[in-house]
């Protein structure tokens, strides 16, 4: 029985075992994914990479809504009628095989024309005729090969991502205005001071101006394409009465523009446009270095990625229709079938309802409703067919009016000023006064430098170095991060991570894990009659603790049994020989009423006699009570659960003393929780992984989701920590720290530069070539310290 | 020495030729994704290998995919 993998997905065998054209699988529906391959010669799937597959999951009726000429219309990218081009995006896309099964689309269905992959993002975009086929027909093919897409109501609202290309183009421009214009300045380098008089090189000095005035042509398009947002940023700043760092920047790139154009108008030198274009191309290769995006990740998600794009209606006459979730409206009549996302608040009116809430709460064991009990957008239904009347509209339901808070339309990284702008202030003063006082003595002393002192100064200063040192570090460190399974959505948040003071946590699915509970047993032994009768009987049902009831449970030797019942909602009942075991609620072994409330159990009856109870525990992720004991040295900690006060002793036993726990808190009550800390000038860092931890992420300085499988949603954040990194988020905020302290080296370090630059500027001895040297050899060595710097750190980190 | 005419404007007209493609490049999207394309290169004519032994024993028509599910 052990051993077996399945030969299309790899997973073990245990539960069922089918063999077909020698091969084993685990499930009918691996099974059929293998024919459809290899009927249509499409085997070469398998030696790809062996077990490449993934398990289909259709369920009948899910895709109905593609039937709607509206939503083809938003979801499709071109269409003419005929051809339509439409972009899915499908979580399971994973290896090699995935990519060559997908680009044979047109193997299985003829009217595919073309398919193409884009792996790091998971999406296939597909070309297809429209004649005798459709979007639907096109999802179900997929869908039965395995390749489910995921499609939201995100993807409806047609916001297509462009990504943004301009910073590559100025990047381009500044780097090919560079290296023309160094190469234009040889023959200055070599032949510094000749005229034709002291005897230099004769055609270097007839053709002296048609090369100085080319590398000011070449220079325009730096000035005015590449660099112009370092104006408009400076001139922003100056606005809003604040002197940040691309102020001395910009007033560098001008004062080197106009002086370089004075000096080559009237012949006096050859100008200072190698460092013009030099100084333009490193401070935009810092701002690319700067960007990293993780293309499978979005940070940004809300509800809208986790809601179905239609719903079906149940219209007067009782006939079904789909409609777009936006237009339900209070009252109307909603069809929720197996597996499906319940959009909007409503009252059960039909069916058995197991509605697993882990999106929501992150909570995994699904909550049994009866008829006539209210259930809440975000949950799932587990167990066939329900219907609900709803009683709110989808904006306005519990969790999706979160999003009416303002918090979510405010950008935290407006509200934040980094490091290097801090310094920008400072700096800028400096520098103006340093350029006067020098000016001053120079007019004194010999009015006809007293030009060249000035520029000299502004030009020398330009804060290059300082400019680079944290977009290399801090983009080096969320290379780094990445690497180690930390996902941070930009540079600043590393900075802000840094200044974390207070730890907040989630409970359910951030401190502990929804891979695994435990349970243990309470009550009178079981003999192993009946404990052989419990495995089998728990084997057949498909209701989730059943199923971890299951795994838990020693192996027993698979016996027939005489009778067996599920009381959907209730239990499961069973007999073999002369023993009739109950398996379920408290109720419903005749135990009366649940001794605990708080606890999830399982109660077993032998024979109508209670026997005892099996009752499932969160699991808690190892080595929580370190990183708390860890952490609490240096930063308030505090848990903020959404669940009830069940678990409250075990926590207060893992966590150091005097921890604050808080219980039964709302969506909105934890973000006004961490608003209330704010305001006592706290710097609060949320972890948290459902949809109701998403205002109290958005509202904290940092907002950290833990994912236990970063391909599935998790909501918006700044940072996304893979769960089984979560013992080394001290480490890592530690890391950050760290990482400013470079950056602190690094200012320290192009400071003395600067003062060296400053020394030939104030003396009125600053050429052009010692400007050109100085600056990229002050530049290429910050970068080299802060990449050095940062990797050793990343060494250090587990 | 009027040849450093010709040659500088050989010169820029290569350089601006590379940028032009560059430009040109980016704006296709051929940095869009960096990785698909390795892959892709190395599986190509595959599919007309002839058909291996293993399939016979259960042949049977084609599964049709393409009917009203």
């Amino acid at each position: 029985m052990q051993a077996t993998n399945c030969f299309h997905c790899g997973d073990p065998c245990d539960r069922q075992l089918i063999t077909f054209d020698k091969k084993s699988f685990c499930c009918a529906g691996c099974k059929t994914v293998y024919e459809i391959f290899s009927t249509n010669d499409l085997s070469h799937y398998y030696e790809l990479q062996a077990a490449a597959g993934s398990t289909p999951d259709v369920i009948e009726g899910k895709y109905d809504f593609l039937d709607n000429e509206e939503i083809i219309a938003k979801l499709t990218e071109f269409n003419d009628g005929n051809i339509q081009i439409i972009n899915l995006y499908i979580p399971t896309i994973h290896c090699s095989s995935c990519i060559w099964i997908l680009e044979n689309l047109n193997k299985l269905n003829k009217n595919v024309t073309n398919s193409q992959v884009d792996f790091p993002k998971k999406t296939i975009r597909i070309t297809y005729k429209q004649e005798g086929f459709s979007l639907k027909e096109l999802v179900l093919l997929l869908a039965k090969i395995g390749y489910e897409p995921y499609i939201s109501l995100e993807d409806f609202d047609g916001k297509k991502k462009v990504s943004d290309k301009t910073l590559i183009y100025k990047l381009g421009v500044a780097g090919f205005a560079f290296g023309n214009v160094m190469f234009l300045s040889f023959p200055e380098y070599f032949d510094l001071n000749s005229s034709a008089t002291s005897g230099g090189e004769y055609w270097l000095n007839k053709y002296q101006d048609l090369f100085r005035w080319m590398m000011f042509i070449f220079s325009l398009p730096v000035m005015f394409y590449a660099g112009w947002d370092y104006f408009v940023s400076a001139y922003k700043g100056l606005w809003a009465k604040l002197l940040n760092i691309d102020v001395p920047i910009a007033l560098g790139i001008l004062v080197l523009f106009l002086r370089s154009t004075y000096d080559i108008a009237f012949n006096l030198g050859s100008g200072f446009f190698d460092s013009l274009t030099g100084l333009v191309f490193f401070l935009l290769l810092g701002k690319f270095f700067q960007q990293r995006t993780y293309s499978f990740l979005s940070f940004e998600r809300d509800y809208k990625s986790y809601f179905p794009i239609a719903i079906t209606r149940l219209n007067l006459k009782g006939k079904e229709e789909t409609v777009p979730v936006q237009e339900i409206e209070k009252g109307d009549r909603i069809l929720i079938r197996n597996e499906e996302m319940i959009p909007v608040d409503g009252t059960l009116v039909y069916g058995n309802a197991q509605i697993d809430y882990s999106f929501v709460s992150g909570e995994s064991e699904p909550v049994s409703k009866n008829i006539g009990e209210q259930v809440f957008a975000g949950g799932k239904q587990l167990n066939g067919v329900i219907e609900m009347i709803a009683l709110k509209s989808v904006s306005q339901s519990y969790l999706t009016q979160l999003w009416g808070n303002a918090i979510f339309k405010t950008d935290k990284v407006t509200a934040f000023q980094n490091l290097t702008d801090s310094i920008g202030k400072r700096f800028t003063i400096a520098v103006l006064s340093i350029a006067f006082i020098a000016t001053a003595f120079w007019l004194f002393y010999d009015p006809s430098k007293a030009m060249n002192v000035f520029t000299a100064v502004l030009i020398i200063a330009c804060p290059c170095a300082i400019a680079l040192a944290s977009p290399f570090t801090l983009g080096n460190m969320l290379r780094i991060f990445g690497k180690k399974k930390f996902y941070i959505k930009d540079t600043q948040t590393i900075e802000r991570l840094a200044k974390i003071d207070t730890a907040i946590f989630d409970k359910t699915g951030t401190i502990t894990t929804t891979q695994k509970s435990t349970a243990h047993y309470e009550g009178m032994p079981l003999t192993p009659d009946e404990e052989s009768i419990l495995k089998n009987t728990i084997r057949a049902s498909n209701h989730p603790l059943s199923r971890s009831l299951y795994d838990l449970l020693k192996e027993q030797n698979i016996i027939t049994l005489d009778e067996y019942e599920e009381h959907i909602g209730k239990g499961l009942e069973s007999s073999k020989d002369d023993i009739n075991m109950k398996i379920g609620s408290a109720n419903f072994v005749g135990k009366g009423t649940s001794e605990n409330l708080l606890d999830t159990s399982i109660y077993i009856s032998s024979n109508n006699a209670y026997r005892g109870r099996y009752v499932f525990q969160n699991q808690y992720r190892d080595g929580l009570s370190s990183v708390f004991q860890n952490m609490s040295e240096t930063l308030n900690l505090a848990i903020l659960s959404g669940d009830n006060e069940g678990e409250k002793e075990r926590l207060e036993a893992l966590l150091p003393k005097l921890t604050p726990l808080y219980f039964n808190q709302k969506p909105e009550t934890k973000l006004e929780f961490i608003k209330s800390l704010q305001d006592q000038g706290k710097k609060v860092l949320m972890v948290g992984d459902g949809l109701n931890d998403a205002g109290a992420l958005a509202q904290s300085n940092v907002g950290i989701a833990i994912s236990e499988n970063i391909n599935v949603f998790s909501p918006a954040c700044d940072a996304i920590l893979d769960a089984t990194k979560f013992q080394q988020l001290y480490s890592y905020i530690l890391a950050s720290k760290k990482a400013i302290r470079i950056i602190k080296m690094s200012f320290i370090l192009s400071l003395l530069y600067n003062c060296v630059g400053l020394y030939f500027a104030i003396t009125g001895q600053l050429e052009p070539v010692i400007a050109a040297i100085l600056m990229p050899l002050s530049s290429i060595s910050i970068v080299i310290f802060t990449t050095l710097m940062t990797n050793l750190i990343g060494r250090k980190l587990p | 020495m009027s040849v450093i005419y010709v040659l500088l404007g050989i010169s820029l007209v290569v350089a601006i030729i590379f940028f032009v493609a560059f430009i040109v490049s980016v704006k296709q999207g051929q940095y869009d994704d960096s990785y698909t394309p390795s892959v892709r290169m190395l599986f190509d004519d595959e599919l007309v290998k002839p058909k291996k032994t293993s399939t016979k024993e259960f042949k049977q028509e084609k599964i049709q995919l393409n009917k009203q599910v």
